[in-house]
């Protein structure tokens, strides 16, 4: 009898824990959703209202409808679509380079991108203000997006990398003997085969341009040139403690990257830890 | 999330690393045909873009800021574009005035503390979702992953509603928990308590990535050295010890460098949350160098600060980096 009261005991635990660990971690979110949603009167309520059953798009229309949201919204997508593709397209050519050719000086290479990926961004905004300032382009999306560009490349170069160099060789050059150049065989033979790498590696680039603060905190005090990342920071202190409305935009500026993770995660997930685990 | 997907970033590359001496052998001629084919020069030429980029983005910002750390220049020099050489009159104030050496001391203990529990809850939820069945292992892992894609921004509001002194969630478990002094409890009004609120953020958000791949390169250990540690008599604790952890160690060891990286220079956390106040007792260096720099308009004292916060990451990280130099050597 004792025995297996202790085996359920042993058999439950860990569900037990797992169950607890969801509520800790998806909690958050959860809050921040349900917040948005609720009405004011359950979100200032002296028992906060844990599952609400009145919904209300209030906070939303208040938050979309604050000076420059749409501005806010054009500025974040240009600088963080452009940067990603911008850094896609350096990092195939440089990635071909890296996974299939041998030449002097590849494994310094590869060591400088792996240095440069650890690059203190955070800690050189100030030179960058100075460069920016010097070259008159404060208040501009086009040194947002070249720095975000080089922000990504190089996670983005070594990734591909292995994307690459997962693809088997012999259908290049099988492609070769039937008369492709190499070129030729690359646009018609990796890269197609490349195309689920570009989108997972591309996911980390988006997340780290979409949610980029201290550089543009720095660099643009000029409203019309801000992304939403600044403007969700001070909403808070702008409409005072209104929660509701607060909830609705970190709503919105998570939501397409909640969506894009969920969506690519798995594939980037195996994708690093394929790289990372086998030994 | 910049930070959080920097971790991943970083770790993601560790890895790739190792990826490709798995397909061997095979590729060698074809490399060498390819070459021939496409001249030597072709390498270099794809390596160009990027090589550039990086050089002028990333090197003329750190030239730079050394250069900006040996001037004065204050708003005075900065509206009229002038360029005062101070020799090192700026590292002279910071290194001898007691503010910098209290941020280091606090930034130490501040990394310190979020990377220990990071690494360790994070390989306890690893290990946990190793042994977890199948749907409850979803389920959990469904919680990490929304926490892992929140973006740090986004995340850092919500912990300050979660933490507000009215109406916030966490006052109103503590109160009907028993705890009522914290009822009406300002978070955000001294510095233990605050760093207490960044630090859960940081841990939160920092978690899943560790506690996901460690549960991944669980999957990764073959069955059969549980197998041979079962009938040499091993128990579930040995054949942790002899099994799992020396397979886990080089991810374990990487992993917690990477960390220190992240962690060390976050920013957004600590500043959007509390920018670091009160009375400035929350500023991590990266902060300072920013406050001082920026807020108070000493850029090349700002600069100075960043120039020696590069440093000490430097330090940190000098025996990982080391590692990295040299697995390359022999892995290439």
């Amino acid at each position: 009898m004792k025995r297996t009261a202790s085996s359920a005991i042993r058999r439950l635990w860990p569900n037990a824990t797992a169950i607890v660990l969801f509520v800790v971690f998806a909690f958050p979110v959860y809050w921040m959703f349900a917040t948005a949603f609720k009405p004011t009167g359950d979100i200032i309520a002296e028992d906060p209202v844990f599952f609400p059953t009145d919904a209300t798009f209030e906070h939303f229309k208040k938050a979309v409808d604050a000076d420059h949201f749409w501005t806010l919204v054009g500025n974040s997508v240009t600088v963080t679509v452009l940067s990603v593709l911008l850094s896609l397209v350096i990092a195939l050519l440089a990635s071909f380079a890296l996974a299939r050719m041998r030449f002097r000086g590849r494994r310094g290479f590869i060591v400088t991108f792996m240095i440069a990926q650890m690059a203190p961004w955070e800690v050189m905004v100030i030179a960058i203000y100075m460069i920016v300032r010097d070259s008159e382009m404060l208040n501009s999306l086009v040194p947002l997006t070249i720095f975000y560009m080089v922000m990504v490349l190089p996670f983005t170069i070594l990734t591909l990398r292995g994307y690459v160099a997962a693809v088997p060789k012999e259908l290049e050059e099988s492609a070769m003997v039937d008369g492709c150049t190499r070129t030729q065989a690359f646009i018609k033979v990796i890269f197609p085969l490349l195309a689920p790498g570009l989108m997972a590696t591309s996911l980390f680039g988006f997340i780290t341009a979409w949610n980029e603060f201290p550089m543009v905190l720095i660099l643009n005090k000029d409203i019309e040139a801000q992304t939403l990342p600044l403007w969700l920071s001070s909403f808070q202190t702008t409409f005072g403690d209104d929660w509701g409305a607060t909830m609705a935009a970190a709503s919105l500026f998570a939501v397409p990257i909640l969506i894009l993770f969920v969506f690519l995660q798995r594939k980037a997930v195996s994708g690093l830890v394929a790289g990372a685990v086998k030994g | 999330m910049s930070v959080q997907t920097e971790r991943a970033d970083t770790a993601a590359a560790a890895g790739i690393r190792k990826s490709d001496a798995s397909p061997p052998g095979v590729g060698r001629d074809g490399e060498n045909r390819g070459k021939s084919r496409g001249g030597a020069a072709v390498p270099y030429l794809l390596l160009l873009p990027a090589l550039a980029a990086t050089a002028v983005l990333l090197g003329w910002p750190l030239v730079k800021n050394g250069m900006l750390s040996f001037q004065n220049l204050n708003p005075r020099q900065l509206i009229l574009h002038l360029t005062e050489w101070n020799g090192i009159d700026n590292y002279k104030e910071v290194l001898t005035g007691s503010d910098f050496w209290k941020v280091v001391g606090r930034s130490l203990v501040f990394t310190a503390v979020n990377v220990v529990l990071t690494m360790l809850l994070g390989t306890l939820i690893g290990l946990l979702l190793a042994r977890l069945g199948k749907r409850m292992r979803l389920t959990l892992m469904l919680g990490l992953v929304l926490a892992w894609a929140m973006p740090v921004v986004a995340a850092t509001t919500v912990y300050q509603w979660l933490f507000a002194q009215r109406f916030g969630v966490v006052n109103w478990v503590l109160d009907k928990l028993g705890w009522h002094s914290m009822a009406d409890y300002n978070w955000f009004g001294s510095q233990l308590s605050t760093f207490s609120v960044v630090t859960l953020l940081i841990v939160w958000g920092s978690i899943p990535f560790v506690a996901i791949n460690l549960y991944a390169a669980t999957t990764t250990i073959p069955k059969e050295l549980y197998e041979a540690a079962a009938l040499d008599g091993a128990g579930a604790w040995q054949s942790f010890t002899s099994v799992t952890f020396p397979f886990l160690r080089p991810f374990l060891w990487s992993t917690t460098f990477l960390e220190v990286i992240w962690i060390f220079k976050a920013f957004t956390q600590v500043f959007a949350m509390n920018a670091g106040g009160p009375d400035r007792l929350t500023e991590t260096l990266p902060v300072y160098a920013f406050v001082e720099g920026v807020g108070n308009q000493h850029f090349g004292m700002g600069a100075a600060i960043s120039f020696l916060t590069i440093l000490i990451l430097l330090a940190l990280t000098a025996y990982y980096l080391r590692t990295v130099l040299k697995q390359e050597e022999d892995e290439l």
